[in-house]
């Protein structure tokens, strides 16, 4: 579930969309500069990877489940930039084919765990009902802690299946030092 | 590369379409919270999303949850890979120079 519209007030509302609508405006920009050959033909399917596996939720502690944002892998294969424009293309569809997610959650938030946190902080700003900042943070802390666990396990394996096979299409500044052994 | 997108696209396929039916259906993170803290209750959906074609990922006119959900995954996975394959295409004509 990513946050619907009604559980943030009008004025955060307005908030996040112009925050969403300046980061997207900078994304484009900078995608402009940063695809290249590597890069283009990964974007979209690091946005399909992105989708599906927010499809997978797994179960964390006492019958709660959790899934991959995927920001963090989309940001490490593409860069920031078309990273972050994955993330919209994801979320918009989310958004408007399957109703998952307001519109207002449309900005491309990058991490469980800076979602999580982030969404608490606009919840404390306008959220509609009276609940205690500390209530709040724990509760969202708590099982956003877990749930990022299997984020970076997901992110790891990711990388390393794709170090393994491909690791033509990985950063330079990433790629392990072989130093020639192999 | 072509091979390797091919196959890069056929797991992601494989997954949203095969293995999402089997996924965790316990709430998530927000919703466990959101009920919790009996907050839930406010959620509501845009008015654009009043109409949205396969809500909350059941494909429509499917009997089965299962498959209406691996339909919902194998339809949203093309569509997203379309997008954004056509939207980085477009960032790569109209490049800024670095």
């Amino acid at each position: 579930m990513h946050v619907p519209d009604g559980f943030l007030d009008a004025p955060t509302s307005l908030a996040t969309a112009g925050v969403a609508a300046a980061g997207i405006a900078i994304a484009l920009r900078g995608a402009r500069r940063e695809v290249d050959d590597r890069i283009a033909p990964l974007a979209g399917l690091v946005a399909t990877f992105v989708f599906a596996t927010q499809m997978l939720n797994f179960p964390v502690a006492g019958g709660t489940s959790g899934h991959l944002m995927g920001g963090a892998l989309a940001a490490v294969l593409v860069g920031p930039y078309t990273g972050l424009l994955c993330m919209t293309v994801v979320l918009v569809v989310q958004a408007l084919l399957f109703a998952d997610g307001g519109i207002t959650a449309i900005g491309g938030l990058a991490s469980v765990a800076a979602s999580a946190a982030t969404f608490v902080v606009l919840y404390s700003l306008g959220g509609v009902a009276p609940i205690p900042f500390d209530t709040l943070l724990t509760a969202m802390l708590g099982v956003h802690a877990l749930i990022a666990v299997g984020e970076a396990v997901v992110t790891v394996a990711a990388m390393s299946a794709v170090l393994a096979t491909r690791p033509d299409i990985v950063p330079q500044h990433l790629r392990p030092r072989l130093a020639g052994a192999l | 590369m072509r091979v390797f997108i091919i196959l890069a696209l056929a797991v992601a396929i494989g997954l949203a379409t095969a293995v999402s039916p089997f996924a965790s259906s316990s709430p998530d993170g927000l919703e466990r919270v959101a009920n919790d803290q009996s907050f839930i209750e406010d959620g509501r959906l845009a008015g654009v999303q009043e109409d949205s074609p396969v809500p909350d990922y059941a494909f429509p006119g499917v009997a089965d949850e299962r498959v209406a959900t691996g339909l919902a995954g194998f339809t949203g996975t093309l569509i997203v890979f379309g997008l954004a394959s056509g939207a980085a295409g477009l960032a790569r004509k109209r490049p800024i120079p670095r």
